[in-house]
């Protein structure tokens, strides 16, 4: 094991993993995550705590983590090169290993413009696939990148994000290769609707052998209603939400509409559930957390494995 | 070319307010090529500020002058003998022209006429973009020909980030993701192997992060 996550536990059992997310708050409150952390609870594996996400101001990820992991579920830590330099990403990543948080994703985060701090400096001393290859250095060589040896090193299954939609199409496989090549344990998709899209791009990634070489968690998003469809796809980067899905959700009257985006949503994750290589499901129920037993449950993926240390 | 934007007129008037003559100096260098800062522009900006400040019944006496360039010792020297008789230098030269200027005369005030931009090249008559960040470690030769420093808004070194659509950033939809045309170059010249590598850290000592830096050659001093 590489960091005896409970994830990496599930994942390596050869069950099919589920993942949901949790965005912590704007605002010092520890019950709002605490509350969401409750309804995540026995539903997934793993839990994210995202970092920032939309560049926009939130409790740290890392003081997230630690209250999901107080209320039960394991954290998975979001973490992001656009606010830290290597300096700030070692040292969060010892802090966050000692407190004992064991899976870890490597993102470049948002680009500051579209949050509350448009004039904030970058930084981007590294990128994600850097932040990889930083993280995979310091757990398996017990060194830090200078070359200096760590009092210990940081435990953590390492797991980075891909966009199979975002542009050129041909490039998201490459990228991902080096992604898995810099030392990527798993993979968090961006969340999929566009499935042929999608099954093309997993058929290229095992023609390359990648499945066997990282675990691949398809993300999906149950949607609200036919207005939050076309939001997304109107102001989404990289979401693509066929024509027909957002029909199927417009057809019902406004007060059943969510409850359809629920079906779809459990559609989806049976869908990907049977393509070669995926090896779970990461259900990014934004703001929605209270319906991820209905979503996990109704896709047959509870009760979830509680496998021995 | 260095690039620039003119400061508002405002911001020069309020500038200058606590001086009635000043010299308002050019420069035959990259600002007057990008139409900021040459003898053209001093015309137009002393013209506006005399006006202004006749209307507001405090009139100011201008100097016009335009250096070869600001950036060089031997063309700042012939204004010494009258600087002096000046109560301010109002620059539309870069911040490297004005801040060579301010070192040079130590008991004049200069003042910044123009915003400086960035390294960058002319898209058309009015338009520039910006090329290079000057960061001392070049490696155009790896990837096309395109700087992923500068060109990519994250810097990525693998890029592209999931925010490029249709070769736009998510940024702005007048920027172009930078990894795309770097792709676009690579397969254009056979050289997507370049793509497959992970690249080392970059060393940001050489860029501005290890601080101000120097150039010395020692078969030129």
């Amino acid at each position: 094991m590489k960091s005896g996550s409970n994830l990496e536990r599930v994942l390596e059992a050869g069950h099919f993993a589920v993942t949901a997310e949790c965005g912590p708050p704007r605002g010092a409150d520890p019950e709002v995550v605490l509350k969401k952390a409750e309804l995540v609870k026995g539903n997934v594996d793993a839990c994210n705590v995202t970092d920032n996400q939309t560049s926009v101001v939130r409790m740290s990820s890392v003081a997230g983590c630690m209250l999901v992991k107080q209320s039960g579920t394991e954290p998975l830590l979001q973490m992001v090169v656009r606010d830290r330099n290597r300096i700030a990403l070692q040292s969060d990543l010892l802090g966050a290993s000692a407190l004992g948080i064991r899976n870890l994703l490597c993102l470049s985060g948002d680009h500051q413009k579209f949050g509350d701090d448009p004039q904030a400096k970058n930084v981007f001393d590294i990128d994600s696939i850097q932040l990889i290859h930083l993280v995979k250095t310091m757990r398996d060589e017990g060194l830090f990148p200078s070359g200096e040896k760590l009092e210990g090193a940081p435990k953590f299954y390492i797991g980075c994000a891909v966009n199979p939609f975002a542009d050129p199409f041909e490039i998201r496989v490459p990228r991902l290769k080096l992604k898995v090549d810099a030392g990527a344990d798993f993979v968090q998709t961006q969340c999929i609707y566009n499935m042929e899209k999608f099954k093309r791009y997993m058929e290229d990634a095992c023609r390359q052998g990648l499945p066997e070489r990282v675990k691949i968690l398809a993300g999906v998003t149950p949607l609200k209603s036919a207005g939050m469809a076309k939001f997304m796809n109107r102001m989404v980067a990289g979401i693509e939400i066929p024509e027909e899905i957002i029909k199927r959700i417009a057809d019902e009257p406004k007060d059943k509409q969510a409850a359809k985006g629920i079906e779809i949503c459990i559609e989806q994750i049976q869908e990907v559930r049977e393509m070669e290589g995926i090896a779970g499901v990461h259900v990014m129920a934004i703001e929605w957390e209270e319906k991820l037993n209905e979503i996990i449950g109704g896709a047959g993926l509870l009760p979830r494995p509680i496998l021995a240390l | 070319m260095i690039t620039g934007t003119p400061k508002p007129i405002e911001e020069i008037l309020e500038m200058l307010e606590p001086y009635d003559n000043i010299i308002l100096a050019g420069c035959y260098g990259c600002v007057t090529v990008c139409r900021v800062g040459g003898d053209k522009e001093v015309q137009v900006l002393a013209s506006t500020v005399r006006l202004a400040r006749e209307a507001a019944g405090k009139k100011i006496e201008i100097k016009e002058v335009c250096l070869e360039r600001q950036c060089d010792p031997e063309y700042l020297e012939p204004m010494r003998p009258y600087v002096e008789d000046y109560q301010a230098v109002l620059s539309i030269a870069c911040g490297a022209g004005i801040q060579f200027m301010a070192e040079k005369f130590a008991r004049t005030p200069l003042l910044p006429g123009i915003n400086t931009g960035f390294l960058g090249v002319t898209e058309r008559q009015g338009e520039w973009t910006e090329r290079c960040q000057g960061c001392g470690d070049c490696v155009l030769h790896l990837t096309g020909g395109i700087c992923p420093v500068t060109r990519c808004a994250k810097s990525l070194f693998h890029g592209p980030c999931g925010g490029s659509v249709q070769g736009i950033c998510e940024v702005s939809k007048e920027t172009k993701c930078g990894w795309q045309l770097i792709i676009d170059r690579l397969k254009a010249l056979d050289q997507m192997d370049n793509y497959g590598k992970i690249k080392p850290y970059k060393g940001w000592d050489s860029s501005r992060d290890g601080g101000p830096r120097r150039i010395i050659r020692e078969d030129m001093v």
